[in-house]
């Protein structure tokens, strides 16, 4: 580039005879100096849009929530901030909401990643055969996806509904009459999941179904020469051909499950939304946080179960290194 | 030469990212207008924010104050839900900017406000012509020192919803005047009358009430203070109001007599429509709610009764700001928009109950008959619960968020199946978290 033939002259310049003398040295030197900052400043101004935005709407919540979490705070008198140290973490820790809370996000996300990841895993399967109208199944697995959480939660509440909801209708054709599916712990956990599992589970299999259609087929020949039924074919070339895409989707499945909020608070309605249900019986953390923050308006302790649902996270994540060293290590 | 060329342009493209990276970080500290309202080519613009149907744009009432004055503006902003509204409400006035000339206040949130923010509010005691009140409506946006932060909209004096067809399968008087003597003077009686539903009721498929925490809140709205004292200290575990209203809810609870439903929420619609319940207990504001999910199929099966006890339940205020530099011109408009006149034009329109005692005085109120409910004399009957309400009535700061907690502690027994004790002591614990 032009830059480096140029540079050594500068430096040349730069140890030269005394300054202010020759204004054609002085103009030179401006000109250098100005190269010099199109050279090294220019690489920052490109990404300092990034920077700043993350800077604005990231990092400064970041820090600044933690300063409100070691203060009490309510949202009606936000200039005033009493200090209290690390109190809401310890009120935080003894809090019984709090362990159910996180005893809530961890079930509710097994039940609903896992169905979702293996039915995804399946459906990729049968998308991936030569079928008729095979775009139109494609789209349609996704279709799901681009419905907004507000709209899809709001359908299936209805559908839960206890009364007059369609799936106890459905439910009372084999003799179950009026399942509470709000009221009742696994119920009301399990009809969260469903919602979750209906919106994801066509995005997880177009993701599967692009890694599979990555696999080579004379693997797949090769397999069945060797004999290979259709079902160690798929078990034993299509499974390892696409781990990485699985190990992905497990990621996003999991970040998507620690932070459900929208599901749970739409299906509870009005004040059972914000509190997870009478008996908290499906709050998650970040249904907790809200509680906290919109309801109590308790802006100190909401900062806290911000901060703790990260701090979580950050444990989850050098748990899931240490495993994977210890793994590494052993094998 | 391309070599040349590219640099200018690179520094273009360098100076462009930094400039707008820059106008981002600007961008983020815009602001500093006081409140939305000012003067203009001799014109007057008034801001309102508002919230849910407080009716006022609704039935065209702002237009016809720019009518009459045709020198002023009125800019009203409806938020559809109080809570999203007052969480925008409190960080502006945290902030200090965002702010309209004239806010609602929600009766829930009066006390809050009274409290903390009464120094923004302007002081509406000494505006002419608002002397026409109920006593115990303004007394709820009054502070210590006297100064009206508010004045009074729309009140919720209760009475009793009932289905006519089911009390006359469960051979109960179908009358209203009759039926309201069944459970005169004592919510106790309403409950015995309860049980007598059941034991006549055909088939267990409609309830007598639709929910314990509708009765509860009948009770306690009834007392001249629920769940703090004046001095702003929780009382709710001594009070004896709330005492005995959470032993009568959680007795209909387990006896059977609710249909776990919870009001405004799913299942509840339809179950007004399809008759799971044969009573509700009802502010005035909630009959359009009835008439309208219930609908027409359901017209003349639902009547209205007088309550064992006057109470009221919900309400709002009009408050200025005192930094509004319309503040006068804005002081008028609310006086005009809670004049009894406009007051009785409401309650017609939008059957939102005048807090006015004017306007509960007039014939359009005192004589109005709501046609959907059998043409029950509903000017009469709610007027006369609004005048049985104690005179001063002791709010508090976390009255709406508390009330949602005790509904929710009547919700484990209807339908956890969790002891009135054991829902109690759950109901303190979560109470004492969410105020702490």
């Amino acid at each position: 580039m032009a830059t480096s033939t140029s540079s050594p002259q500068d430096r040349t310049t730069g140890t030269g005879p005394p300054p202010g003398t020759d204004p054609g040295v002085k103009r030179r030197r401006r000109g250098a100096l100005l190269h010099r900052l199109d050279v090294k400043g220019a690489p920052y101004a490109f990404i300092a849009p990034f920077f700043v935005v993350f800077a604005a709407f990231s990092f400064y919540p970041l820090i600044y929530t933690s300063w409100i979490s070691l203060h009490r705070v309510e949202l009606a008198s936000l200039d005033f901030m009493e200090w209290v140290g690390f109190d809401n973490y310890l009120a935080l820790v003894r809090d019984e909401r709090f362990w159910n809370a996180l005893g809530n996000t961890i079930t509710i996300g097994v039940l609903s990643t896992v169905p979702q990841l293996l039915m995804a895993l399946g459906l990729a399967h049968l998308l991936n055969y030569r079928l008729r109208g095979s775009t139109f199944f494609r789209v349609a697995s996704l279709t799901p996806y681009a419905t907004s959480v507000g709209a899809a939660a709001l359908v299936f509440t209805m559908l839960f509904e206890r009364d007059f909801g369609m799936i106890n209708w459905g439910l009372s054709l084999f003799g179950f009459e009026h399942l509470d599916w709000e009221n009742n712990k696994w119920a009301a956990q399990a009809a969260i999941s469903v919602i979750v599992i209906w919106r994801w589970t066509g995005y997880n299999a177009l993701l599967y179904l692009a890694a599979m259609q990555a696999i080579p087929r004379d693997r797949y020949e090769a397999a069945a020469i060797d004999g290979a039924s259709r079902w160690q074919q798929f078990t034993k070339v299509t499974v390892p051909g696409i781990r990485s895409t699985i190990v992905f989707t497990i990621v996003l499945s999991t970040i998507g499950a620690t932070q459900l909020f929208g599901e749970p608070l739409i299906f509870g309605q009005g004040p059972n939304g914000v509190t997870g249900g009478a008996d908290n019986q499906y709050q998650t953390l970040g249904l907790l946080l809200y509680e906290e923050g919109w309801k109590s308006y308790q802006m100190g302790r909401a900062a806290t179960v911000a901060w703790a649902m990260f701090l979580l996270l950050i444990l989850v994540f050098v748990v899931q290194r240490l495993v994977k060293r210890f793994v590494a290590r052993k094998a | 030469m391309p070599r040349t060329r590219r640099k200018p342009r690179t520094r273009v493209v360098a100076a462009i990212s930094a400039v707008s990276a820059l106008g981002l970080l600007v961008g983020c500290s815009g602001g500093g207008e006081r409140t939305g309202g000012g003067r203009k080519d001799g014109k007057v613009t008034i801001s309102m924010g508002l919230y849910g149907v407080m009716g006022f744009k609704e039935t065209g009432l702002l237009d016809k104050y720019m009518e009459e004055n045709p020198d002023v503006v009125v800019e009203a902003e409806i938020a559809g839900d109080e809570q999203t509204y007052y969480t925008a409400l409190q960080t502006h006035l945290a902030a200090g900017s965002g702010l309209k000339d004239i806010q609602g206040i929600e009766i829930g949130r009066a006390k809050e406000l009274v409290d903390t923010q009464k120094d923004k509010f302007a002081d509406l005691s000494g505006v002419k012509g608002t002397d026409h009140f109920l006593p115990w409506k303004q007394s709820q946006v009054t502070s210590g020192d006297g100064k009206v932060i508010g004045l009074g909209t729309d009140i919720g004096p209760m009475a009793v919803c009932y289905r006519k067809d089911k009390f006359e399968e469960a051979g109960l008087p179908t009358d209203r005047d009759e039926v309201a003597k069944l459970w005169e003077g004592d919510w106790a009686k309403y409950v015995a009358v309860g049980e007598r539903f059941k034991e006549g009721a055909k088939g267990d498929k409609v309830a007598f009430m639709d929910s314990a925490s509708g009765l509860f809140n009948a009770m306690i709205y009834g007392g001249p203070q629920q769940f703090y004292d004046k001095e702003g200290e929780l009382v709710y575990a001594d009070n004896p109001v709330v005492k005995d209203a959470w032993k009568l809810a959680s007795k209909a609870a387990t006896s059977d007599l609710t249909a776990k439903l919870r009001q405004f929420q799913p299942g509840w619609d339809p179950g007004l429509a399809n008759g799971t319940f044969a009573t509700a207990v009802c502010p005035a504001w909630m009959l359009a709610h009835i008439s309208e999910k219930a609908g027409e199929a359901n017209k003349g099966k639902w009547d209205v009764a007088k309550a064992p006890k006057g109470a009221n339940w919900g309400g709002s205020f009009l408050g200025v700001m005192e930094d509004s530099p319309v503040k006068k011109e804005a002081q008028e408009l609310v006086a005009w928009l809670t004049a009894p006149e406009q007051q009785a034009f409401l309650f017609q329109k939008q059957s939102l109950f005048p807090s006015s005692r004017t306007a509960l005085e007039s014939p359009e109120v005192a004589g109005a008959k709501s046609e959907y409910f059998n043409d029950a004399p509903i000017g009469e009957i709610f007027g006369a619960a609004a005048r049985e309400v104690p005179e001063e009535q002791v709010l508090g700061r976390k009255d709406g968020t508390i009330k949602d907690i005790f509904s929710q502690g009547l919700t484990l027994i209807e339908s956890q199946n969790k002891s009135p004790d054991d829902a109690w002591n759950t109901t303190d614990e979560r109470v004492k978290k969410a105020v702490g």
